[in-house]
């Protein structure tokens, strides 16, 4: 799960991690009220959207007065901000950080993430703070210092003064730094996170280490244990197509093809997507209606791939272990007789009960392309939209 | 032969009173499977379909004699199962829950590294020795005894794999997946490594999707330890959008790394024959054995 900028500068401050003075304000007359509260001088006026590249895209701007953050508020709110992590489309901004603008002497990188070959979290810094750590990771890997957390005794001061030293800092600076690091530590560690980026982590020219921005992501299968943190979910940064997916315990990505697909298992989605692409086509989605799927979920994942006006035909292949094929094509002959679907339905059974299923299919008055296997369901599908 | 499960065997259950392990405990027993017991906290003492059910794993492996566990509790509890089953030091522990937490994965990879116990999984269909032995959830019907081994990170796709195997008329020695979670007990190279010294196994068939680096590790070791035996490989993803999560918790394209492109290319690059569409595994298995 992914929260808001101010959302997280909001766990930082709580965990006692240095961030500027700032409130999120969602009119034009807020931010300039929390523009006076914070002193009246310069202040940042930041589009909170949950995607990176925001101050290319036109989304954060410097304010000298409350006036005129007022006026940049104005602009900011309610324009659709487009990044290179959006997507041509571009993102509706509801929300601005109003912060307090800081002197920049230094700007420096810390994230937090899982180091899948070791399985252990990994806590890096890098003197180039401000670009694209995964450009820096490409292009000067030195640059990047890494220390690996033992799970039995957590991150320890050691380390986090190791890091300090290696980004050249100095006196009370590495003080600032190591109460900075440790604090960011206890902020993933105790909520879960699946990621924590602090890019830039400033040193002011007072010498005050702090987060100018600050990402934090978060581990779904752990959210059960977090009730605050699923407070934080913006559905109106989330597809409502997946969003209404996941209510039905089904997995949605919307993609930009005309060939719907509807398939059991995450592995076999993948490869079903790229069976149709390999065959000519594009494929309109992920989905994966889970080990279970039952007429309900089928008629749910019909209702959802249908609302993506682009598809023009549905791929549906089931590989039946424990749940049965002819239970699916049973609830495959409910939803279409429910819904109202004009577009031809290529339909792959495999496995248990495969053959009572093609029977069902054929017996009911409703019009399937059945196909006999992979290659020939994507070959199918394809066609019926070429 | 055959590596991790054969007919010596002696599995519990954890979670054996659940929906999900009663079901699944019932359609191992029906294959074949030396089932010796249950583990269920506070249920010790029961009997569940004709299984004894214990309170601790050192109760029924004393008992029974067992080797091996197969772990169908919730989430919040799985990693805590996996490492009473390690504690107990049974030979292999297989994890068949979905959706345990990272942090949690992370203290069971740490508690395991002193520990004889090997993991299989979580999140995964579990292993199966055709004729022999499953420990899993896999549809048994779609396998047959043979001499291809199959490691795979998926489940459905799995079974796809192991169907055109078959019809293609190639039994299968080993099938094992090992996960779709991005900590996993086994990857693809400690089950190379078994593979690699087992008689019984003549080719390997691979299935890795987007996300990480374990297809691009197990190309290297391929070359570097000069793994004699084919191997065909599928990579699942190439159409998957970056930043993405396609269902599986590992199988995610994030800052340009672990695309189906990279991992294709570091594989054939090993001397791999690596498959465009899975509708082509049986056969290049045929071109690659011929």
């Amino acid at each position: 799960m992914k929260i808001h900028e101010y959302q997280a500068k909001e766990i930082l401050r709580r965990y006692k991690v240095a961030v500027p003075d700032g409130k999120v304000a969602d009119t034009p007359e807020k931010a300039k009220s929390i523009a006076e509260e914070l002193g009246g001088s310069t202040v940042v006026v930041k589009a909170q959207i949950h995607a990176g590249g925001r101050g290319k895209g036109g989304g954060v701007k410097l304010a000298k007065n409350p006036d005129e953050a007022q006026q940049l508020a104005n602009e900011i709110i309610g324009m659709n901000l487009v990044t290179h992590q959006t997507g041509p489309e571009g993102k509706q901004v509801n929300q601005v950080l109003i912060e307090q603008g800081v002197d920049i002497g230094r700007e420096l990188y810390a994230g937090l993430v899982l180091d899948r070959a070791v399985g252990r979290t990994a806590f890096m810094v890098s003197t180039e703070g401000g670009v694209e750590i995964e450009k820096v990771a490409a292009e000067s890997p030195e640059k990047i210092l890494k220390e690996w957390i033992d799970p039995a005794v957590g991150f320890r001061p050691f380390q986090a003064r190791s890091l300090a030293y290696g980004l050249g800092l100095e006196g009370d600076q590495v003080k600032s730094a190591v109460k900075f690091f440790m604090g960011l530590y206890r902020v993933y560690e105790e909520s879960d996170a699946s990621l924590a980026e602090i890019n830039p982590l400033v040193v002011t020219k007072q010498g005050n280490v702090l987060a100018l921005d600050a990402k934090i992501n978060f581990d779904d299968n752990a959210l059960y244990r977090h009730k605050d943190i699923q407070e934080y979910r913006d559905l109106s940064e989330e597809a409502p197509s997946e969003v209404e997916a996941s209510k039905y315990g089904l997995n949605y990505i919307k993609l930009d093809g005309n060939v719907g697909c509807m398939v059991n298992g995450a592995g076999l989605a993948m490869a079903t997507m790229d069976i149709i692409k390999h065959t000519g086509g594009e494929p309109a989605n992920f989905l994966d209606v889970g080990g279970s799927a039952s007429a309900e979920t089928v008629k749910a994942g019909f209702e959802i791939i249908m609302q993506d006006k682009n598809v023009q035909a549905v791929l549906i292949n089931i590989f039946g272990g424990i749940v049965r094929c002819d239970r699916v094509a049973q609830g495959i002959i409910d939803a279409l007789s429910d819904l109202d679907v004009d577009m031809p339905v290529v339909v792959r059974l495999e496995g248990t009960n495969a053959e009572e299923a093609a029977e069902l299919l054929q017996e009911s008055s409703l019009e399937f392309v059945v196909a006999k296997d992979l290659k020939d369901a994507a070959k199918k599908s394809v066609a019926a939209v070429a | 032969m055959s590596i991790l499960v054969n007919k010596e065997t002696r599995l519990i259950v954890q979670g054996l009173t659940g929906s999900e392990g009663s079901f699944h405990a019932q359609q191992m027993v029906e294959y074949g499977t030396q089932v010796v017991a249950g583990v269920t906290p506070g249920k010790g003492g029961q009997t569940h379909n004709d299984l004894p059910v214990y309170n601790t794993i050192k109760e029924a492996r004393d008992a029974h004699d067992a080797n091996t566990s197969v772990i169908f509790v919730p989430p919040a509890f799985a990693a805590d199962a996996i490492m009473e089953a390690a504690d107990a030091e049974l030979d292999l522990v297989v994890c068949i829950t979905e959706g345990i937490p990272v942090k949690d994965m992370i203290q069971v990879r740490r508690y395991l590294a002193d520990k004889p116990t090997r993991l299989v999984g979580p999140n995964c269909p579990g292993v199966i020795s055709p004729g022999q032995a499953k420990v899993g959830i896999m549809p048994a019907f779609i396998h047959e005894p043979g001499k291809v081994g199959i490691i795979s990170r998926s489940g459905t796709l799995t079974y796809e794999a192991v169907h055109q195997l078959t019809n293609h008329g190639f039994g299968q020695s080993t099938a094992i997946g090992i996960g779709g979670d991005p900590i996993i007990g086994s990857t693809f190279i400690d089950l190379l490594t078994l593979f690699k010294d087992d008689d019984g196994t003549d080719a390997v068939v691979l299935i890795g999707e987007i996300g990480g680096s374990a297809e691009e590790e197990a190309a290297k070791w391929v070359t570097k330890n000069n793994f004699d035996k084919p191997i065909v490989a599928f990579i699942a993803g190439q159409t998957a959008p970056p930043g993405r999560r396609m269902g599986h918790a590992g199988a995610i394209i994030s800052g340009g790394q672990g695309t189906a492109a990279d991992k294709m290319k570091a594989l054939r690059a090993a001397g791999i024959s690596v498959c465009d569409t899975p509708a082509t595994i049986g056969e290049t298995m045929a071109e690659a054995l011929k």
